[in-house]
């Protein structure tokens, strides 16, 4: 094969993404694993962690530019590289989000239990779910299965939605919990933003695949 | 966009050597075409097939048909020197004539007839001012062209081709001998140029032809495997062959 070279940078870049990724399904299923024990230690974990995925975060950008650099990648070449620089920001973005709701649980008290809004268990369960399900389809260039995690967006904005209400009710029946219901709002929308960049993944995988983000052709 | 060459089934064999195997090409008008693909894959002899180059070439037929504004150029009415006054050619190696700069460019309208010194002053200033050289050399248009740098020669055959007034240039790897700065001006001239004259150029150098080409067409051994607009065929061809060939997968 003709630039072995290239293709070893190529590949070098791959196996820091995909540390990346692995680093970022890890920080969100701690993060939630954190909430429902209310394990301090693992939410400093999760926040400690955030790093490395911001350093991977560094090293595939770099990898990336330094290809674009010496090889002027074409075609499918062109189209892996730039959607590496493009995934990587959302994943950083997860994995600080992550770091943000760890953040919180070490504020919160052990009795403001997880289960104690009804919709955020199921926020957690649904923002896991796509975060796997996109990094899979993302390895796979699954373009279906990219649309399909696409739609749970619309479940989670509707559960944001559940927990909105759900936090409203609890202020009013008591204004002691204003601060502990920011703190949920916070978690809550916290996990709604990483659905939004799941979103953007996903898109991500239609462009690797077609050139096109949402049937529209960006080269 | 109009079709300014329609090539059909286009067949070259250099005595048993098949080296254009049912080539089927339009070239549009004012616009740039580039012909990529490895070396002996038939891109210069397509582009030889288009002023009727290939026929000094001995052993060489040609089949199929190849047609310049609807009419075809190997009919046996054509007069082959009308043929390469309309469609010019400018090659891989600059090639002045030993001669001075003026007498390069004045060199084909004279042989097509043009005696008047006031007439063929004002073609030589136009052609080179044309091929962006005017300003270069118009202190020392009455010396040696072999003088001028590679690249000053190369914009001067430019200005050869331009001077009897073409509407078609034919351009085979025209910088491929040339330092990046010096290709970097041919390169913005012909983009100039495509705006009065069609232009086809064949090219090793891929980023040139994603650079400067509207429309790319992949040669693979006298095949012709692929042809679109260029930012299609750089960001998402349809062939496996042109992908593993513009990536370097091929070996």
């Amino acid at each position: 094969m003709l630039r072995s070279q290239f293709h070893i940078e190529l590949n070098n870049m791959h196996v820091e993404l995909d540390k990346m990724c692995h680093l970022v399904i890890e920080a969100i299923d701690r993060c939630v694993e954190a909430f429902q024990n209310h394990d301090l230690e693992l939410a400093q974990e999760i926040i400690r962690n955030d790093k490395a995925i911001n350093d991977v975060e560094r090293s595939v950008e770099s990898k990336c530019l330094s290809l674009i650099l010496k090889q002027q990648p074409v075609a499918s070449d062109l189209r892996d590289v730039s959607t590496a620089l493009k995934v990587v920001t959302d994943l950083e973005r997860i994995g600080d989000q992550s770091a943000d709701i760890a953040e919180l649980i070490l504020e919160m008290d052990e009795k403001d239990s997880y289960l104690m809004i009804e919709h955020i268990p199921s926020m957690a369960r649904v923002a896991i779910e796509m975060v796997t399900s996109a990094l899979s389809a993302f390895h796979e260039h699954d373009i279906q299965k990219a649309n399909e995690v696409k739609k749970h967006d619309r479940e989670m904005d509707q559960l944001f939605e559940e927990v909105k209400l759900e936090l409203v009710q609890i202020v009013k029946e008591n204004k002691d919990h204003v601060d502990l219901a920011i703190q949920f709002l916070m978690i809550a929308k916290y996990f709604e933003r990483i659905g939004d960049h799941v979103v953007n993944i996903c898109e991500w995988v239609e462009f690797n695949q077609t050139g096109k983000v949402n049937d529209t052709r960006l080269i | 966009m109009e079709n300014k060459i329609v090539a059909k089934n286009v067949n070259l064999h250099y005595g048993s050597k098949h080296a254009l195997k049912n080539v089927s090409l339009d070239i549009k008008e004012n616009a740039i075409t580039a012909f990529i693909g490895p070396s002996g894959c038939g891109k210069s002899t397509f582009l030889k097939t288009l002023n009727r180059m290939n026929d000094y070439v001995e052993n060489c037929k040609i089949e199929g048909t190849i047609l310049l504004d609807g009419e075809d150029v190997y009919d046996e009415k054509v007069d082959t020197t009308v043929l390469r006054k309309k469609v010019g050619m400018v090659f891989q190696q600059p090639n002045p004539f030993p001669m001075s700069i003026y007498d390069n460019i004045a060199y084909g309208p004279r042989i097509h007839g043009i005696k008047n010194k006031r007439e063929l002053d004002r073609i030589v200033e136009e052609s080179l001012k044309a091929a962006a050289l005017y300003d270069e050399v118009s202190d020392r248009l009455h010396t040696s062209a072999l003088g001028l740098s590679g690249g000053q020669q190369q914009r001067l055959c430019i200005a050869r081709a331009l001077a009897v007034q073409p509407d078609v240039i034919l351009l085979d790897e025209p910088t491929s001998a040339l330092d990046p700065i010096s290709t970097l001006k041919i390169e913005e001239l012909l983009l100039d140029l495509k705006d009065k004259y069609t232009i086809a150029i064949v090219t090793h150098n891929m980023q040139q032809a994603s650079r400067i080409a509207d429309y790319t067409a992949f040669f693979l051994v006298g095949e012709m495997i692929e042809y679109g607009q260029t930012k299609d065929i750089f960001s998402i061809p349809k062939d496996k062959r042109t992908e593993d060939y513009i990536t370097g997968r091929f070996g």
